[in-house]
């Protein structure tokens, strides 16, 4: 279609004199949107709350499923699309990602209308899980290719505003579904319209403000370093090798566990705190705990990763598994030292690195495999994201319903879920130990060495 | 380290604060929503 051909990759190449500084809002207004995905939860009581004709209503498992559906969604479509993004550039990936999130809310709110949870499934879930796969791992080449001085940096700017995203879409969620009942709509279904719109507008921003630089561009007065870490490769290597590669499934596993842990705390944030500290935590402090978990989930993610730019990724990582299994263990003393401030402070550090993890990938990924197909290698990389969202609530919720079943009080399980979070991460440092440049026969044939970004 | 090509158009710094401010104004939004949420814990 002719009126589409700015999306070529084409028109997007940037002209002499382009600032880099324009791409990262670009990053971000895809980003800041589709991370609207982890405020779900907003809608969680709303949707239960809701009546068919007949007066039935939806389970919690049922509501519960459209989240998952939506996250399972977006590591799939991450792990299928990225080739093609790599090819069709970001600025059509966003494009995409757009109309999907987009449309997906508008599917979604259908099925609030007229009671069909397989309609909020495929709208919220299938659809806008696409738009959430693609627009995830879409501006990340992208950045590396204008930052290659700092691409812990330039992914992590871009990351974080996937943390911020739920900073966003929660109020904004709430205060939408507030405004429409007043008036007397439907608040669901008028609140998940607005949002479609909006974000596909906020992404259109995206759409039209990225831009990729012309091959061979460097930042001005930047070389690549000559004597450089063994670990950031000189060379290109393609999705589909690196895929076959020891690095790729040893990286698999540090995100993994890395996320895995993580969840342990985010999954039971508010109801461990006040199991801990009995009669201390209030339900409305608790609720407050999450809000200082996700301030530092998002702080994390740009420190951690723009520090990897200085100290490399592999010690980034060796300070999340050595320092963050360190703390794991101490978590349960803070309840005999019966100090809130303490386990505030401890949880909010390893929620720091947990999204740390997340935003320094990206760059180690561009180290170890060149910055060739960042972007497709994220995205398969990206199922490890999506089994740790099994994974990490199947151990946790496992065993506190063991412990619930046998009358056992539940602060007794807290110490056991976070030194099994501990183990997990001394796994992720072995895999993050055995990580070694990747072999030359990986390498893409008959290429000039690429540059290689500065530590 | 402002990464411009050598010659041309540049970038407006109007231009550049512009797209900043457009993301940045919604995230500082909800960050403050967030921070309003997270002082529930100490009172």
């Amino acid at each position: 279609m002719p009126f589409l051909s700015f999306l070529d990759m084409e028109r997007s190449i940037a002209k002499p004199g382009f600032s880099r500084w324009l791409v990262p809002p670009a990053a971000l207004a895809v980003h800041l949107s589709i991370g609207q995905v982890y405020a779900f939860s907003v809608f969680k009581n709303p949707l239960l709350a809701l009546k068919a004709a007949d007066g039935s209503a939806w389970s919690l498992k049922e509501v519960g499923y459209i989240f998952s559906i939506a996250i399972a969604v977006l590591g799939l479509s991450a792990a299928l699309f990225g080739r093609w993004l790599e090819m069709a550039g970001p600025r059509k990936a966003m494009f995409v990602s757009a109309t999907c999130f987009g449309s997906g809310f508008l599917i979604a709110s259908l099925g609030v209308t007229s009671h069909s949870l397989a309609l909020i499934y495929l709208g919220y879930g299938v659809v806008g899980g696409i738009g959430l796969g693609l627009g995830y791992i879409s501006p990340v080449s992208t950045l590396i290719k204008w930052f290659p001085d700092r691409p812990g940096l330039a992914t992590g700017l871009a990351i974080m505003g996937f943390g911020g995203g739920a900073m966003i879409g929660s109020p904004l969620g709430t205060k939408l579904m507030a405004l429409y009942k007043v008036s007397g709509h439907q608040p669901i279904a008028a609140a998940w319209v607005t949002m479609g719109v909006l974000y596909f507008l906020f992404m259109m921003f995206g759409v039209f403000s990225v831009r990729v630089p012309q091959k061979g561009w460097k930042p001005a007065g930047w070389s690549p370093k000559l004597n450089h870490s063994a670990l950031i490769s000189a060379h290109n290597v393609d999705v589909n090798s690196a895929f076959t590669t020891p690095q790729f499934w040893l990286l698999w596993i540090v995100l993994c566990m890395n996320v895995t842990a993580g969840i342990g705390i985010l999954e039971q944030a508010a109801p461990m705190i006040q199991d801990l500290f009995k009669g201390n935590v209030s339900p409305v402090a608790a609720a407050g705990f999450v809000g200082v978990l996700s301030l530092f989930n998002m702080a994390g993610r740009f420190f951690w990763a723009s520090t990897s730019d200085f100290i490399g990724r592999k010690p980034t990582y060796m300070v999340f598994f050595i320092a963050g299994a360190a703390l794991y263990l101490l978590l349960p003393y803070t309840e005999h030292l019966n100090s809130v401030a303490l386990f505030v402070l401890i949880s909010g550090v390893l929620l720091s690195m947990y999204g740390g993890g997340f935003a320094t990938i990206p760059a180690y990924i561009k180290d170890l495999f060149g910055g060739y197909q960042v972007s497709a290698i994220h995205g398969r990389l990206l199922t490890a994201w999506s089994t740790a969202g099994i994974v990490g609530p199947l151990i946790v919720n496992g065993i506190l319903d063991h412990y619930v079943a046998r009358h056992i009080p539940k602060q007794e399980a807290y110490p056991v879920i976070l030194h099994i979070m501990a183990g997990l991460l001394v796994v992720g440092f072995l895999a993050n130990l055995l990580v070694r440049p990747v072999a030359e026969r990986h390498w893409v044939p008959s290429e000039t060495p690429v540059v290689a970004g500065g530590r | 380290m402002d990464g411009r090509m050598s010659e041309e158009r540049k970038s407006s710094p109007v231009a550049i604060a512009l797209a900043w401010m457009i993301v940045c104004i919604p995230a500082a939004w909800g960050v403050y929503n967030t921070v309003l949420n997270a002082m529930k814990l100490f009172h």
